[in-house]
């Protein structure tokens, strides 16, 4: 049982603070750490991987420090993003060498062993510089992983995969994690976190802004307040009766039309088309108006 | 250690810039060749050519493109957190790439300077240019490596010293050939097999020890520095 520890950490580069104060506790099982882009995620991981000092705080993998400490890699691997590979070497030939790397006593068989669990055996002989982007991401997740590393960390795998490799990675990950391994990777996708993980550390702007079970995160996710624009045949009169309705927190009419202040998604959704219909107002135009991702995260560091 | 030297290798050979390592032993060669040929005496040509282009020139930038090629490019690629992501005491990263760079530096500039040195003056004076030479090769190539590490832009601190340093500032002042590696070879080359041809401005004792503190303090800067390797990320 491996856990990766991060305390009070912190991470600026001059005068621009990348991760905020983080701390967090992974252990084992798939944990997902998802956010929009520029959010600190790959700063976040580079830190647990040692490949970056933190400027404040302590990041140990069961106690012992990442950084400056290559030790750690014998229980360690790391997928990074980018898709850097030695394209001038067969996959066979690049995970043989990590696993001569890893002084593993039986290289040969290692290399097999992870090529058969990625599903590039039959490819294992071509040049990686031939490869497409999943294959190449397979070459560099067998790598990481023939040493069977209790902690692996990746940064968003599944960018360039198609939907079958996803799935394949997605059952990888899930069948790592159901064995007792620590499984960290990041995703600005909330869909590709969802399908994988059940634990979520969500990060914005470099800081932690909810941690804990997927299904708790993705209901404070759907139960904020909503706003809405609503264009109707009579745009004052609808105001009125809105505001009659519990789940409206609020009404503004202005000459593009209404802005509407929901508390709660179902219960606005499901009250809108009745109250329209009892007053014989016609809706020509419902928008949720704050729908992107980035809204999401914002509104979850605020609660 | 030696998977770490066969990926280094294979890296060196495998990416296209290697055929850059070519056209200036070719050039010294055939230069020597042709004066030979045309009965140019040697104290004419041998200046020009194996001090001027072959010592000064071929020597330092052969070895900043082997020296920075086994490590800056795997920088830049990314491709070294491979190597890096691995239990390996760092000194067993450095060592290795190091070996490579000097062995296939050394051996791509002494092969045309001892022909060049047997066309001017016989085998003695070839062997000297080829044994000074791996010598300057190994300096060369620790202090490339440990730019690689030090700066984002190892080839253009190194081409600055190479030219500026060793070639326009200690043809004007000769203090400033106590720190240039060009110095130590023509030194040590002299002491194997004296000759008129070479011109000197260092003592061997100061060659010797300077060339060993520039080799071994770069080497354990560059281990020093690998350790705290920090990755830069696409997005932050």
């Amino acid at each position: 049982m491996t856990n990766v520890e991060l305390s009070g950490v912190s991470r600026w580069y001059g005068n621009v603070v990348a991760v905020n104060n983080v701390t967090m506790s992974l252990g084992p099982g798939v944990t997902g750490l998802l956010g929009p882009n520029g959010a600190g995620k790959t700063t976040l991981l580079h830190m647990m991987a040692g490949f970056l000092a933190p400027s404040r705080g302590t990041v140990t993998l069961d106690g012992e420090p990442t950084w400056r400490n290559p030790a750690v890699y014998r229980r360690l691997g790391l997928v990074t993003e980018r898709e850097a590979a030695y394209d001038f070497l067969t996959a066979y030939e690049f995970v043989l060498a990590s696993a001569r790397l890893h002084r593993l006593p039986q290289p040969e068989a290692a290399a097999r062993r992870v090529l058969d669990l990625v599903e590039l055996t039959s490819a294992e002989d071509r040049r990686i510089g031939t490869y497409s982007k999943g294959m190449r991401q397979r070459a560099r997740v067998a790598a990481a992983l023939v040493h069977d590393p209790e902690v692996l960390l990746l940064d968003e795998p599944f960018n360039g995969m198609d939907p079958r490799q996803r799935m394949h990675m997605m059952d990888l990950l899930h069948s790592l994690g159901d064995a007792g391994r620590t499984i960290l990777f990041s995703s600005h996708i909330l869909e590709e976190v969802e399908q994988v993980s059940g634990t979520v550390q969500v990060i914005v702007s470099g800081r932690l802004a909810a941690s804990g079970d997927f299904r708790t995160i993705r209901r404070l996710m759907t139960n904020r307040p909503h706003v809405f624009a609503i264009r109707s045949t009579d745009d004052r009169r609808l105001a009125v009766a809105l505001m009659a309705e519990p789940s409206v927190n609020g009404v503004e009419l202005d000459r593009d039309g209404l802005t509407v202040r929901a508390g709660d998604y179902g219960s606005f959704t499901r009250a809108l088309p009745k109250i329209a219909l009892a007053s014989g107002i016609r809706v020509r135009r419902l928008l949720p108006s704050d729908e992107s991702l980035e809204s999401v995260f914002s509104y979850l560091v605020e609660a | 250690m030696t998977t770490v030297a066969w990926i280094t290798a294979r890296g060196l050979f495998g990416r296209r810039r290697f055929l850059l390592l070519f056209p200036l032993p070719l050039l010294v060669v055939g230069l020597a060749v042709l004066a030979r040929w045309a009965g140019v005496a040697a104290s004419e040509w041998v200046p020009p050519v194996i001090v001027g282009l072959g010592l000064a020139v071929m020597l330092p930038v052969t070895a900043l493109i082997v020296g920075t090629g086994v490590l800056g490019s795997e920088i830049d690629d990314g491709t070294l957190l491979h190597i890096l992501t691995k239990p390996l005491p760092r000194w067993q990263i450095i060592l290795p790439k190091l070996a490579v760079a000097a062995g296939v530096t050394a051996l791509t500039v002494a092969v045309p300077l001892y022909v060049s040195g047997v066309l001017a003056q016989g085998v003695r004076f070839g062997l000297a240019l080829a044994v000074a030479s791996a010598l300057g090769a190994l300096t060369y190539v620790a202090i490339f490596l440990v730019l690689s590490l030090v700066t984002r832009r190892p080839v253009l601190l190194g081409l600055v010293y190479v030219l500026i340093w060793e070639g326009l500032l200690s043809s004007l002042l000769s203090s400033t050939g106590v720190l240039s590696v060009q110095q130590y070879v023509l030194t040590v080359a002299d002491r194997v097999a004296p000759t008129s041809l070479l011109t000197p401005t260092v003592s061997l004792p100061v060659a010797l020890a300077l060339s060993v503190v520039l080799t071994v303090g770069g080497t354990v800067l560059a281990i020093d520095r690998l350790r705290s390797f920090s990755a830069a990320g696409e997005t932050s």
